[in-house]
């Protein structure tokens, strides 16, 4: 197995997910086997393919420096789950 | 033993653009929380970025102006953490090509030169705008946070210097170096109160001679260039301290308290950072012609190097002038201004602006182009001295007073009587005054004691509340003893 549980473990926590034993287990496995599958493109030959920057051959999509219209705050901020004096409210964060 | 500190700077600066950098939102600075803010800003699912083609712009001039090779090809990428000043969870950033890379900046120090390469300068979005509630502000002992998005998305341009600085002195001539080239440039007000330069600094110290690094402190919260010098000098102290003790620097971020002048390990995430970047899917790649960029080079205003030689070709100003004169923008074009209204000697200008000037400035803390004093009004001044109205020392006099007032310095002469009393008769008169009120030190001055005179003359001063023509003072009171 490429993936270990502590891999598992460091990924969860990079993610903020809380995983129960089991799922440490069971996510470690399936994780592999997508990391095997994935792995196959190392078969190939790709000494003269370019890195892709982007899955569509666009580039410059750029837009001019113009102000448009923004959301009202009470829009913005109608989804939080706590709000005060017109700010998103966050619990403490250290 | 002897330590090298080694100093690399990261300078943080807001482009001075009207919308934010993926979206149409306002970027305007101060007003109420959460009014400048749409889906793109604030990470809605669904909502596409689209890059600010000016904030581009202004990133490579700045690469242009500080000597970089531009990126031809670049792309962004996503940073992932998460923290509550992210909207998305990641930043849009970039990693492994920035739009310009190897640069450098020249600095002139008091008695020598240096060289501070630039590693890269990219492109990337601010963060929101956390107020902490509780534990006396302090993120620290907080009970909770309030975020503001208006900030979130302001087209962040990040220089990173190479670890080439050897002095909290050098640290601060580069930081104002590339602020008043950013200012020439006219991409970022640079304003450090309200936050958009904002500077960090990575510090380690090693034995002299020795080339491999040691372990490095990130230095933040240094607020002005003064926070940046005393933050750093303060490090230096601490690090070769436990150094000379034995002890081992621990590599972590440090608060810099500027109220108690010390620095203290900020608490931060546990984990080392996992940014995870990887291209982000929402934005394709930017190609630039070569033609473009040239003619972005050749559009570059003058920068502070070049504005430098000119006052000491064009106005004969001595190196050490020219170089505090370009220190910002705005005290250059005050400069400017004022020997364009002058007709006598830009030196005289520069005296005056070097001088009272900015002694008044430095200690009410105001900057040039908000002072009362502009150059119409130290011109007037100079002029008055010039023909004789006021001398030069009724002039530091009245300097003070416009500095406080902003009168012009005709109507401060005349509502305050100001002018230099040049009458023959008049002056004649008080020293006669001085020689009958004074007869010790009349006698003494007879007896040979040349500090007499300067009292006798000092009392004349005095009588005409230091408005006398000095050398006419000096004179008569020679003739009549
Ligand atoms: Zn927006």
């Amino acid at each position: 197995m490429a993936i270990s549980e502590k891999d598992v473990k460091h990924v969860a926590w990079l993610a903020r997910l809380a995983l129960s034993d089991a799922e440490v287990e069971k996510f470690a496995k399936q994780l592999d086997v997508i990391l095997e599958h994935a792995g196959k493109i190392a078969e190939l030959d790709t000494k003269d393919v370019q890195p892709t920057a982007h899955a569509i051959p666009l580039k410059n999509v750029l837009r001019e420096d113009k102000v448009g219209r923004c959301l009202a705050p009470e829009v913005a901020l109608a989804n939080a789950p706590h709000q005060e004096d017109q700010a998103f409210v966050v619990p403490r964060i250290v | 033993m002897e330590f090298e500190s080694v100093i690399g700077l990261e300078i943080h600066v807001e482009l001075d653009t009207e919308s934010k950098m993926f979206c149409g939102c306002s970027t305007r600075f101060g007003e109420a929380p959460n009014t400048q803010t749409c889906p793109v800003c604030l990470g809605m699912p669904g909502s596409l970025p689209v890059p600010n083609k000016k904030a581009v712009e202004y990133v490579i001039r700045t690469g242009l102006a500080i000597f970089c090779d531009i990126s031809l090809f670049s792309q962004f990428h996503r940073k992932n953490y998460f923290y509550p000043d992210m909207p998305k969870n990641y930043q849009i950033s970039q990693y492994d090509i920035p739009l310009c890379i190897d640069g450098h900046v020249d600095l002139e120090m008091e008695d020598y030169a240096t060289t501070i390469g630039v590693t890269r300068i990219h492109l990337e979005e601010d963060t929101g705008k956390l107020l902490h509630i509780g534990g006396a502000g302090r993120i620290a002992g907080a009970d909770y946070s309030q975020v503001d998005f208006n900030r979130a998305g302001v087209p962040l341009m990040e220089i990173v210097s190479e670890p080439d600085i050897r002095t909290p002195e050098e640290a601060k001539a580069y930081a104002q170096k590339i602020r008043a080239i950013l200012v020439s440039l006219g991409v970022s007000d640079c304003n450090m109160d309200q936050g958009s330069m904002r500077v960090d600094a990575n510090i380690s110290l090693r034995p002299v001679g020795r080339e491999e690094l040691g372990v490095k402190a990130e230095l933040k919260n240094l607020n002005s260039f003064r926070s940046l010098q005393r933050g750093l000098a303060y490090e230096i102290e601490r690090q070769t301290k436990a150094l000379q003790n034995g002890e081992a620097i621990v590599q972590e971020t440090r608060h810099w308290d500027e109220t108690k002048n010390t620095t203290s390990t900020l608490r931060t995430k546990e984990y080392a950072h996992d940014y995870r970047y990887f291209p982000d899917p929402d934005l394709v790649p930017m190609e630039f012609d070569p033609e473009w960029i040239e003619g972005l080079r050749a559009e570059l205003p003058e920068l502070p190097d070049e504005r430098k030689e000119r006052y000491m070709s064009d106005f004969g100003l001595p190196a050490h002038d020219a170089n505090l004169l370009v220190e910002t923008k705005a005290t250059g074009d005050f400069f400017e201004a004022a020997v364009a209204l002058y007709g006598g000697d830009a030196k005289i200008m520069s005296n005056w602006i070097l001088g009272d000037l900015t002694y008044y400035l430095n200690s009410e803390n105001v900057e040039i182009d908000a002072g009362e004093v502009k150059p119409a009004h130290l011109v007037e001044m100079v002029e008055l001295i010039d023909d004789g109205t006021i001398s030069g020392k009724i002039a530091k006099e009245l300097f003070s007073e416009m500095f406080k007032t902003g009168k012009m310095p005709k109507a401060i002469v005349e509502e305050k009587g100001m002018t230099q009393i040049s009458g023959q008769d008049e002056i004649a008169k008080i020293v006669d005054d001085v020689i009958a009120q004074n007869p010790d030190a009349v006698q003494e001055f007879h007896d040979g004691k040349e500090r007499a005179f300067g009292f006798l003359v000092g009392q004349a001063m005095r009588l005409t509340k230091g408005r006398g023509n000095p050398q006419l003072i000096n004179r008569l009171l020679k003739e009549r003893l």
